[in-house]
């Protein structure tokens, strides 16, 4: 009943706050809403037993890029931003489009939901941990896209450096 | 126990909300982020497949994608400070410098 309870209320934080991310009219307001859905995600990897996925949540997502993003968010506050109209002059057939995607998902997971019986208690390697068992992988049958992912973050630090900074002529 | 396609359903509805957000929103940094709703729905969908295949697999693409979020936001805030720099607004429709 526990893990019922913890899931939906979950749920409803995940889907309410994202709805307030893409509906504030104020940018730092969606920040702190993002912050919310995003704690709120880590827990839903909680109760799907990925502790150290919960970690890394919390340290590089609610930690990192939510900082940048609200210095970002800062540097280039504009007040002129809040008075005009906060949705593009399409949004009707975007949302009309996004209602039909939603409704060709749904129905597909419901289609197929018989495929998938209850999650087990997780039964990766009852002996390891969590954060063990995504060590050895990570280090030994991922060793080679481990290294892509460090080189990717370098290029992507440069290129943030290169494309932030100042032109001088 | 929770079934999985409950943990589908709840990607399937983040994900809607994230493409909302992508195609409704004129505000660029509210883009971004729709975006990163749109990466932390794929990822509840790859944790709850790794959960129900009992493989770790699934959790080690998530710390991928977490990665390759990270790279995207570094990335991407920096094109919106350049932007901001050069056309003082952060308003998607109206940088159309390509368009005539």
């Amino acid at each position: 009943m526990l893990p019922q309870i913890a899931f939906f209320t979950l749920s409803i934080i995940v889907l309410t706050s994202a709805v307030m991310v893409i509906t504030r009219r104020n940018a730092v307001h969606s920040v702190i809403w993002l912050i919310v859905t995003l704690f709120s995600v880590g827990g839903v990897f909680l109760t799907l037993h990925a502790q150290f996925l919960f970690a890394v949540q919390v340290i590089l997502y609610v930690g990192g890029i939510m900082v940048l993003f609200l210095f970002v968010v800062m540097l280039v506050n504009l007040d002129v931003s809040l008075k005009q109209a906060q949705f593009s002059r399409q949004w009707h057939v975007a949302l009309a489009t996004a209602i039909v995607l939603m409704a060709e998902l749904g129905y597909g997971v419901y289609q197929g939901h018989q495929a998938f019986p209850l999650a087990q208690a997780s039964g990766i390697a009852p002996s390891m941990q969590n954060t063990e068992a995504v060590a050895l992988a990570l280090y030994q049958d991922y060793m080679l896209p481990v290294e892509i992912a460090s080189i990717l973050l370098l290029v992507a630090m440069v290129g943030a450096v290169i494309m932030a900074q100042r032109k001088f002529e | 126990m929770i079934p999985t396609h409950y943990y589908l359903f709840l990607g399937s509805a983040l994900f809607t909300i994230g493409v909302v957000g992508v195609l409704t929103r004129r505000n660029v940094i509210v883009i971004l982020m729709s975006i990163e709703l749109i990466l932390n729905a794929v990822n509840i969908n790859l944790v709850a497949f790794s959960h129900y295949l009992r493989s770790i697999d699934g959790q080690i693409f998530a710390i991928f994608v977490i990665t390759d979020a990270a790279a995207e936001a570094a990335v991407g805030l920096g094109l919106i400070i350049a932007l901001f720099r050069n056309k003082e607004t952060v308003n998607a429709d109206e940088i159309d410098l390509l368009k005539w």
